[in-house]
């Protein structure tokens, strides 16, 4: 074996080959099976996608760097199924692109934050988080409400999400921007439209509490109170692995 | 700089720039409604920035034939410099986002200033500006001295430094305007990641070009690291940044993968950018400055082979340990926990076959700071490798993970292992490559040992008290059989320690700007009587008969 490296290592072309071999092995082995074994994600026929105000809030999430801090992945453990409700499914996240599982808890899992709190509750927490948690670290977001959201360019964004494999329709597509607006404001004639290509489950709401305009922040509440209802899955899954 | 390069690199390098402004121009223009088009203009300035220094020069006088006969080191200079101003940036970073979270109130209101994006300026700054200028610096000056051959040529280098720190600061800029991939150190939006890849190529034909000119008939065991890192870097970095651009002038993109496959693509990357990143890219330099300075050769030759390839080879199966308990198939955690807990035998015996390299020399350790530097990074080396193995087996992960314990570990590894060896190796180099006598001050490099030594202590027993203290309280039930906290409770409970975290950072700072002045300081300091070392030149081109020391 040592004379065997010993050629080796008089050989850099060889040597450069031998690296990569060796070290392609474990990923191949590891992530190419994800992608063709079927039990890898479960099936969740009444799975939505997220709407064009989901998608920019969700952006936004991304942007802010809120993943640093906050997981979306509830493990197996009893206390965290106590603590945040039953444990994440691979399906659940099966349309983000990227993953936003997280991995470190400076503040608590989101994964289920959607529904737990109001809208008001929510834009409030955000834009100055001590105002309702004295103790809380997080930062204050207070351009959230001062920035409007940028909506014209939401249809190339379901565009991209579509080439990478999440299933919009060309309906969708095409009507991004004015759902993002109808969603932030219930009972106009913009918001009939979300429901119909979203279904009648879709939250449309004032969710930062104002009618008319969409701010930065009417998106992110929008996509914190989707998290844990794109699908129920988890919730009729018998979650018997908890240890 | 520009008059060191021939005729024909000069027009080289004039291409060059005029290509990298028609880039820049044409990302301004096509995302002049998106925050694309600053980095545009970013690119365009950059690019003009450098032909106006090409033009000064261009008529200079060719270098002389002479110079083949000399190493080339320049870039390796700059680098340094480089690599101290990164450090003192993403260091400072660093202690601001910590002082953070201890006392949230001290952001100012404005988006850029806030915590999430502020940390990957110093993630960044310390991993890919501190060590990524680290690594180009020291692979330079370690490919050259190992196979006795200079560089290819005056342009590839020069252009591998420039475009990789271009590289940073589109990544950092980025994230502070909100532009983020938020893939974990792995950021920078798709533009960003096809330059690296570009810059990578280069580095990479640097590397196997001046290799197959060596004039040493066996490649020394740190550019094994050197090369590991180059390689297995591009191939995570490709890969793990697959993804579509929403169009050529928006900086936002959508990766190609999502859900649970991406989470493992992300840590098969994340885990392996620690380990070909920042281990064997350092242990690269750690196999040639250790030695060099306590003047002793490496311990075990048959150690340094068994080590190089089980790193290569298991480190690429461990990064499922990041998803113990997530959604990911069981079975690939376990792979991943298996892995992992081997991993430590190819770990430890490199940090053994360092440790025992300084049998005979441990007179020197005591003495010499800068040596002291390396021991102390071997040490951390092991203790951190230890500690991952630790941490990956299950039932220890369903405590740590998520926590600031994590965040402990990689610290120990961070500044107890790369920082403490970058520093080691940079304080070596700077009197060979500027023919100093010595050190500018060598209390200096002992003051920043200490300080860098008691910073690290002090962070890391912090994180993992809050670490232990914050796992415990999540999975703390009381007599009704309840959660006894909430999670509130567990931040309260973090205060004292976040406040700790950020003076331990505090303390390691220091010494990182204590770095930069003395080595500055060596650089300005009145040249001793110039004496090229005799043997500190290239094999094959010396006009005396040939020198029988090896390795340089």
């Amino acid at each position: 074996m040592f004379n065997f490296h010993y050629r080796l290592e008089r050989n850099a072309i060889g040597f450069v080959l031998a690296i990569i071999v060796v070290a392609s092995i474990g990923g191949f082995i590891e992530i190419a099976p994800l992608f063709t074994i079927d039990e890898t994600v479960e099936k969740a026929p009444d799975m939505r996608v997220y709407t064009p105000l989901e998608v920019a809030g969700r952006n936004i999430y991304i942007r802010e760097g809120c993943y640093a801090c906050h997981s979306q992945m509830i493990r197996t453990l009893r206390d965290e199924v106590e603590r945040y409700g039953p444990y994440s499914l691979a399906v659940e996240s099966k349309y983000d692109h990227p993953m936003l599982w997280g991995s470190k808890r400076t503040g608590p899992d989101l994964a289920r934050v959607g529904g737990k709190y109001s809208n008001d509750w929510m834009t409030a927490h955000l834009n100055n988080p001590r105002d309702v948690v004295p103790e809380s670290n997080m930062p204050a977001y207070r351009w959230l409400l001062r920035n409007q959201l940028e909506t014209a360019d939401l249809g190339e964004h379901l565009a991209a999400l579509r080439a990478v494999g999440v299933p919009y329709t060309d309906d969708m597509i095409a009507n991004a921007p004015k759902d993002a607006v109808g969603q932030a404001n219930p009972d106009t004639d913009l918001a009939t439209g979300v429901t119909e290509r979203y279904g009648e489950k879709t939250d449309v709401s004032l969710f930062d509490g104002n009618q008319g305009s969409v701010t930065e922040m009417d998106a992110l509440v929008a996509y914190l109170q989707v998290l844990g209802h794109l699908t129920g899955a988890a919730h009729t899954t018998p979650q018997n692995e908890v240890e | 700089m520009i008059s060191q390069l021939t005729g024909n690199e000069r027009v080289l390098a004039a291409l060059t720039f005029l290509i990298l402004l028609c880039v820049g121009v044409a990302m301004a223009a096509a995302g002049r409604d998106d925050l694309i088009g600053t980095h545009g203009w970013i690119i365009a300035v950059s690019a003009i920035a450098g032909a106006v220094a090409l033009l000064r020069a261009y008529d200079a006088p060719e270098p002389s034939a002479t110079r083949l006969s000399e190493y080339y080191d320049d870039p390796s200079k700059v680098g340094i410099i480089l690599t101290l101003i990164w450090g003192v940036i993403g260091m400072l970073v660093g202690v601001w986002v910590a002082a953070l979270l201890a006392w949230p109130e001290l952001t100012i209101d404005a988006a850029w200033a806030s915590f999430g994006r502020l940390r990957p300026v110093h993630t960044s700054g310390v991993i890919f500006g501190f060590g990524g200028n680290a690594l180009i610096a020291t692979s330079f000056h370690v490919l050259q001295r190992t196979t006795r051959a200079r560089l290819p040529d005056q342009f590839s280098p020069w252009f591998v430094l420039f475009g990789y720190n271009l590289f940073c600061v589109l990544a950092a800029s980025g994230y502070l305007m909100g532009i983020t991939q938020s893939k974990e150190y792995a950021e920078p939006e798709w533009y960003a990641d096809i330059w690296l890849v570009v810059v990578w190529v280069v580095y990479f034909s640097i590397y196997i070009r001046t290799l197959l000119r060596r004039k040493e008939p066996h490649i020394y065991v740190a550019n094994w690291y050197y090369m590991a890192f180059i390689l297995v870097v591009a191939l995570l970095h490709i890969i793990n940044n697959l993804a579509v651009p929403i169009s050529f002038g928006h900086a936002k993109s959508y990766s190609l993968f999502s859900g649970v496959q991406d989470a493992m693509t992300q840590w098969w990357y994340g885990h392996n950018a620690v380990a070909f990143f920042l281990t064997a890219g350092f242990l690269g330099m750690m196999y040639y400055y250790l030695p060099k300075r306590a003047g002793r050769p490496i311990y075990s030759y048959r150690t340094s082979i068994i080590s190089f390839w089980g790193i290569t080879f298991m480190y690429m199966w461990a990064g499922s340990h990041h998803l113990h308990y997530t959604a990911l198939p069981h079975w690939v955690q376990s792979l991943g926990m298996a892995f992992s807990v081997v991993l430590l035998v190819p770990s430890w015996a490199s940090a053994g076959n360092a440790l025992l390299t300084l049998n005979g020399a441990w007179h020197k350790v005591r003495d010499d700071a800068v040596l002291r530097f390396m021991m102390l990074a071997a040490i951390f080396y092991g203790l951190a490798t230890f500690e991952g193995s630790f941490m990956a087996i299950r039932a220890v992960n369903s405590l740590s993970h998520y926590t600031d314990w994590t965040i402990g570990h990689v610290h120990a590894g961070a500044l107890g292992w790369v920082a403490m060896i970058t520093y080691g190796s940079l304080y070596a180099l700077t009197p060979w490559l500027w023919k100093r006598p010595a050190l500018y001050s060598a209390k200096l490099v002992e003051w920043h040992f200490w300080l860098a030594l008691s910073g690290t202590v002090v962070y890391v027993f912090a994180m993992w008290n809050s670490g232990v203290i914050q796992g415990l309280m999540w999975r703390t039930y009381n007599d009704s059989g309840t959660l006894s906290y909430s999670f509130v409770d567990s931040l309260v409970a973090m205060h004292p320690y976040y406040i700790a975290r950020a003076f331990g950072g505090l303390l390691f700072l220091s010494g990182a700007v204590i770095a930069l002045y003395n080595i500055v300081m060596t650089i300005r300091s009145p040249v001793a009587v110039a004496s090229e070392s005799a043997s500190d030149i290239p094999l094959g081109l010396e006009p005396a008969a040939p020198i029988a020391q090896a390795g340089e």
